[in-house]
């Protein structure tokens, strides 16, 4: 049995491990809100931006000359991934269920005779992703919420992403990342940036707008235009707005993770006790026996 | 919303900024400035880098610089989706001009198609916000 000192040493190494995991619960619920109040902030500019694209896309539809960001490239030989995970760890199940899709996917695109590209955001992605595909990642780019995510970072990802669009190095892009829902449930998403598909939303958005009469928009200068100067925006946008809900996911994903261990600490000290005490009085009784048939015998 | 106003708007992919109703808007369009009146045709329009002024009665009631972007026009509504956005009165002369300098550098030394584009761009922001201050 573990001796006394034993057993002092681990309760005190568990209360402060305690210590930590609860102090990492209460950063990470902090910078949550902070996560959250963020994602809400950038919705407006989102919506409008996915409505003018929505009548846009709409009303170039068919026609030849749309751009091809809008129509795609013709081919669909090369796949660029764009994997958004978080740089740190201990946030419960959070990068891995990414990457796993990430690799599901990438595993999909190759068997279906695809190449596939694939560019890393965070450290942990491309830690996981490195292992089976170290020759598919083509870059990683680190500490994007450091201090803190600027919508300049995802405007960044999404010129390289279009640089290389327009060099015919990539014909399809997509991006993987966690949608937050709430504190105990983030959901992994794709979502294709590359060409630009109009979201149901919009679509929910066009018909809830025809209530106040379907808009005809004239459109200056025209069309193909304003679509030219609109899809990159919108990438950067859609990029952004994919990195914002990931940083949100990554510390909902971490509070949980964080709650349970700093619970489960608090279990482990519980039991931990309960054997210090037993054992305590059960040298007690001993030391007692003993001084007893000690006397008994003389 | 009373009769009369345009529901001006001004947001950023960071937040909304500016949410008012207003007399008139004047946004520098791609092809030149135009005003938005109430009950104005419904229009989508790039913005070229320039001044957005905000009417209220027959006076201008703010002054906001942005670097270019997008406006969906509708007959009671202003949208503009701009990436950067400044009230004129905090634009420090000196800093632009010295932007301007520092992009006329940059498009000296570009190589690349992309840094000529983006320093081009950079000093069309620059040239813009120095007259929006002049």
């Amino acid at each position: 049995m573990a001796s006394l000192k034993d057993l002092r040493n681990r309760i005190s190494s568990v209360k402060s491990t305690q210590k930590i995991t609860s102090a990492m619960k209460m950063v990470a619920a902090a910078k949550l809100r902070r996560a959250q109040e963020q994602a809400e902030a950038s919705r407006p500019y989102a919506e409008r931006m996915d409505r003018m694209l929505g009548s846009l896309a709409a009303s170039v539809a068919g026609k030849a000359g749309a751009p091809a960001l809008l129509a795609g490239s013709g081919k669909d030989d090369v796949h660029l991934i764009i994997v958004g995970t978080a740089d740190r760890g201990l946030c419960g199940g959070f990068n891995s269920s990414i990457a796993r899709e990430g690799r599901r996917q990438i595993t999909a695109l190759q068997a279906a005779g695809k190449t596939v590209k694939v560019l890393c955001v965070g450290r942990k992605g491309r830690d996981q992703l490195r292992r089976d595909f170290a020759d598919v990642i083509i870059d990683t780019v680190e500490d994007i919420a450091k201090p803190a995510l600027k919508f300049d970072s995802a405007h960044e990802i999404s010129e390289r992403v279009i640089a290389m669009f327009e060099a015919g190095e990539i014909d399809v892009c997509t991006i993987v990342y966690a949608e937050f829902k709430s504190v105990i449930s983030q959901i992994v998403t794709t979502q294709q940036l590359i060409p630009f598909v109009a979201s149901a939303k919009a679509d929910d958005d066009a018909t809830a707008g025809a209530g106040d009469e379907k808009l005809v928009y004239d459109y200056e200068p025209e069309e193909e235009k304003i679509l030219a100067d609109l899809l990159p925006r919108n990438l950067a946008v859609q990029i952004f707005k994919a990195l914002l809900e990931n940083n949100a996911s990554e510390q909902g994903a971490r509070m949980s993770a964080m709650d349970s261990a700093t619970r489960n600490a608090g279990d482990m000290i519980n039991n931990l006790n309960r054997v210090y005490n037993r054992t305590r009085q059960a040298v007690i009784t001993n030391e007692l026996i003993e001084i007893i048939s000690a006397k008994e015998a003389m | 919303m009373p009769e009369n106003k345009v529901e001006f708007e001004l947001v950023s992919p960071e937040k909304l900024l500016v949410s008012k109703d207003t007399d008139m808007v004047v946004v520098p369009g791609e092809e030149g400035d135009f005003g938005v009146l109430p009950r104005h045709a419904p229009m989508i329009s790039t913005v070229r880098p320039g001044v957005i002024s905000i009417y209220e009665g027959k006076t201008v009631a703010e002054r906001i610089f942005i670097a270019g972007g997008v406006a969906e026009v509708t007959p009671t509504r202003c949208t503009v989706l701009a990436e950067q956005a400044q009230p004129v009165s905090e634009i420090d002369p000196a800093a632009a001009r010295q932007s301007l300098q520092d992009a006329k550098e940059d498009l000296a030394d570009a190589k690349t198609d992309g840094e000529r584009k983006a320093a081009e761009r950079q000093i069309a922001v620059s040239n813009a916000m120095i007259q929006a201050t002049a």
